[in-house]
């Protein structure tokens, strides 16, 4: 079996009002030297295979096709044997 | 004119619409996602809602609804597709139109009347409507914040395809006036072909004598006029 750990993130050109709350919500608490705060999505999917290559292009089919939206998100993934 | 609605699981402006062009005098059917047959209409529509409980991103599931496939193919031989706000969202999920909608600046759901400023008339949704006129129809979104990138946003201002934005009631378009954070305040646009429509607000809200604006007929009266001219 091998698993994806797939990162979708916003690209740095579009704003992220949700990180912005949050940077504020840590001023608050003290955090003042937090500059910037970016909310990603973390996503894993398990795949019953063991071959890593043919995992690396179906995975980046399936960020390129649906989980990431090629507009506003970027994404990277690592792979691992489980 | 033939009307299709199109539901999705979790659609809920379905009826609405349904409503609105039933009591106008149209042929109008509801058409289940799973089917694969639009039976013939003049003009589809993706109603708003919340398809897929917004599952991943707002309109990214129904994207591989078998309906929309169907759609797609319908609006590439030149057929009328409006969306209303989830619809917008299929729509640019899907790729008939551009960029994308993220979540409001303020993080919170929005629902309330809108003044919308029509900045074109060359489409079949504003033909008979004059640039700068204001409409009063209500928004309900919480994912409503259009964004495209620099050249796809002077790509839209070449071709013409920015169709409503957000203003207040003397037509003033301004950072004040944007409910939601829009890039430009866009909160209508037309695809390049100008047969598919995705708009925030709804129109079919605003269209009957029990609601206190009645200004959404006026983007159903300009559809009308543009199919009687091509019947």
């Amino acid at each position: 079996m091998l698993k994806a750990k797939i990162f979708v993130q916003l690209k740095p050109s579009v704003l992220d009002p949700q990180g912005k709350a949050v940077t504020n919500s840590l001023s608050h608490l003290g955090y003042d030297n937090v500059v910037e705060t970016r909310i990603s999505k973390y996503i894993e999917i398990s795949l019953d295979t063991r071959d890593i290559a043919a995992a690396q292009k179906q995975i980046d089919d399936i960020c390129n096709s649906l989980l990431a939206n090629p507009n506003t998100e970027t994404y990277h993934f690592v792979i691992e044997e489980i | 004119m033939r009307v299709s609605v199109i539901t999705f699981p979790g659609s809920n402006c379905d009826h609405d619409a349904y409503e609105v062009f039933a009591r106008r005098g149209h042929q109008t059917k509801m058409i289940w996602h799973k089917d694969h047959d639009l039976e013939n209409p003049d003009l589809v529509i993706l109603p708003g809602g919340f398809s897929y409980g917004d599952y991943l991103r707002c309109g990214a599931l129904a994207r591989f609804s078998p309906i929309v496939k169907e759609i797609v193919g319908f609006a590439q031989k030149g057929g009328m597709v409006m969306g209303i706000c989830n619809g917008f969202q299929i729509l640019t999920e899907t790729g008939l139109l551009p960029g994308a909608l993220m979540m409001n600046r303020s993080l919170k759901f929005i629902c309330k009347h809108q003044y919308l400023k029509v900045e074109s008339a060359n489409s079949p949704f504003t033909n008979t409507l004059t640039p700068g006129t204001i409409l009063d129809i209500p928004i309900a979104h919480k994912e409503g914040n259009y964004y495209i990138d620099k050249q796809g946003l002077e790509r839209l201002k070449d071709q013409d395809c920015i169709l409503f934005r957000y203003c207040d009631s003397t037509g003033l378009v301004n950072d004040a006036t944007n409910p939601n954070g829009a890039l430009d305040s866009i909160a209508g646009i037309v695809n390049e072909s100008r047969n598919v429509l995705g708009m925030m607000p709804h129109p079919e809200r605003a269209a009957t004598d029990s609601v206190c604006s009645q200004d959404g007929t006026r983007i159903f009266e300009a559809i009308e006029c543009f199919a009687a001219g091509r019947a």
